[in-house]
């Protein structure tokens, strides 16, 4: 683990959540560091988007403490984002409502998700996947120390998926920023996360993807242990990729890093 | 032309300059019947203007304000949708004005004319007015287009992203208050929302940007004040009424005409 996981963008201590006097959340504890992705899992209604909503300041904590550092900027891909037909406005505009950006950026960071061909389409007009990779560049023009995902594969194929999950990897590789990301797609979350933090209401386990996977808290949330065993663990036997409309795309250069992930845990 | 003709086009198309912008906010925040719950009130506005003794222009705004953040208050509570919530506080409101004004003493307030607009009665006085406070809204929707418009898409991201919300929603219904309190005269309180929404709904379909919709429907409402003054002249019909007429023929107009339903952006 590179050392600069160690410096916090952003800590929770003892955070609860009471919303219409109903328990949410309560005494979690979680930590982003620089360079880190962590990722946040658990079943419905554990209170993951709740959660990131307190990390975000959209709500404020019942009890406990959240911390962000000294001008922390964050970028933010919400979990669906729906643009009514009625206002006009195209990708590329749409990108510059978090902050203004010249043209270039705009065609840069577009290009970086994969999708600058949609940079003057209506907003209306553009797939959820698009949309997913859309709202990650309008989040990566803002040059964020911390990004907040949340949900970032829904309604992407499970091949468009695990190119979702790579595509954030390397956006964190580049940037340097932390990342925290909320999931349900377990198997690929395990490959991309530095740790996992598994919550039902309260923080059930965390740590390391290999060591979480094998917890028994995370065994009795999501199934019988043989079948949670096949979800979790990352056995890649995939010899080629897809992009975003699920064509194969050659995989030159990619030879070492599939190595590294085929490792079983 | 006679001058209270000019005076009526003056007054008509600076109303229509800043309602249609503002309009457009109206449209996309989907908040049609909550500028028309605010108008409805607006009479009581007058009435305590008149009861105070002080200017009633300044008592509609204070009024339309006051009652858009108790709205806003209420709106929280999940025990009657919101559309109720409207339509309670709308009509209440609305006769709450109209006894009031019963029990004022010693002042005669031509009550069809506020509540249909009497433009062709428009002053010098009334004017000045209409353009000093046209053109306040009008600067204070330029500084709050950006923010308003980023929340207006998606406020959780806006407001991550930086953006005052709290305030900004603040901002957006004083504009709301003073639009209203400037087209009183003109359209008259229960017609206002109309001059808000038709003109920027018939704009959607001639724009691919924010700003196009809104310069179109400042430009459209402007043409409806044309026509609507014309026709109340030729016919001697009531002139507000005639101007929302107009409106609502052209939105028929350019959503007749055969094409794609929505311009695509380019």
């Amino acid at each position: 683990m590179p050392p600069d996981h160690d410096i916090p963008l952003v800590t929770m201590h003892k955070v609860g959540l009471v919303l219409g006097g109903r328990r949410i959340l309560h005494d979690v504890d979680l930590g982003v560091g620089k360079g880190q992705i962590v990722t946040l899992i658990g079943p419905n209604g554990a209170g993951k988007t709740c959660l990131v909503r307190v990390l975000l300041g959209l709500i404020g904590a019942t009890e406990g403490q959240v911390n962000r550092a000294a001008g922390l900027r964050i970028g933010y891909m919400p979990q669906r984002v729906m643009v009514d037909e009625v206002l006009p406005i195209t990708v590329g505009r749409f990108l510059t409502l978090g902050g203004r950006a010249s043209r270039q950026r705009q065609e840069a960071v577009l290009r970086e998700t994969g999708v600058a061909h949609l940079m003057g389409q209506p907003v209306q007009s553009v797939s959820g996947g698009e949309m997913q990779r859309v709202l990650l560049a309008r989040a990566l023009l803002r040059e964020p120390d911390l990004l907040v995902l949340d949900e970032p594969a829904q309604g992407v194929d499970v091949g468009g998926q695990a190119e979702v999950f790579r595509l954030i990897a390397n956006i964190r590789d580049r940037y340097g920023c932390g990342v925290l990301l909320v999931s349900h797609e377990l198997h690929l979350v395990m490959e991309a996360a530095d740790s996992v933090v598994c919550l039902n209401q309260h923080v059930c386990c965390t740590g390391r993807p290999e060591a979480v996977s094998r917890h028994p808290e995370y065994l009795r949330l999501f199934g019988h242990p043989s079948e949670a065993r096949g979800l979790a663990v990352y056995a890649h036997d995939h010899d080629h990729r897809h992009d975003l409309h699920g064509c194969v795309v050659s995989d030159q250069g990619q030879g070492e890093r599939e190595k590294v992930q085929g490792d079983k845990p | 032309m006679d001058d209270f003709i000019l005076r009526a086009l003056a007054g008509g198309i600076a109303v229509a300059l800043v309602a249609g912008p503002l309009g457009a906010f109206v449209v996309w925040r989907r908040m049609a019947y909550f500028g028309d719950t605010l108008a409805h009130s607006a009479l009581l506005g007058v009435a305590l203007g008149f009861l105070l003794g002080i200017s009633l222009n300044l008592t509609v705004i204070a009024l339309c304000t006051a009652l858009a953040v108790l709205l806003v208050i209420l709106q929280r509570q999940r025990r009657l949708a919101s559309d109720t919530l409207l339509g309670i506080l709308a009509h209440s409101s609305l006769s709450l004005g109209i006894v009031s004004v019963a029990f004022l003493e010693g002042v005669r307030i031509d009550l069809m004319g506020y509540l249909f607009g009497d433009i062709l009665a428009v002053t010098r006085g009334d004017l000045v007015w209409i353009f000093v406070g046209g053109l306040a809204a009008l600067v204070l929707l330029l500084l709050l287009w950006r923010p308003l418009l980023a929340m207006t898409v998606h406020e959780d991201l806006a407001r991550v992203e930086g953006v005052p919300v709290m305030w900004v929603s603040l901002g957006f219904m004083v504009l709301i208050a003073v639009v209203i309190a400037v087209a009183m005269k003109v359209v008259g309180i229960l017609l206002i929302t109309a001059l808000m929404i038709i003109p920027a709904a018939t704009a959607r379909r001639l724009a691919a940007t924010p700003e196009q919709m809104a310069l179109l429907a400042g430009g459209l409402g402007s043409l409806a004040v044309l026509g609507g003054v014309a026709g109340s002249l030729t016919w001697d019909t009531p002139t507000g009424p005639s101007i929302v007429v107009a409106a609502a023929a052209l939105f028929a107009i350019i959503y007749l005409v055969p094409g794609r339903r929505f311009r695509r952006a380019g």
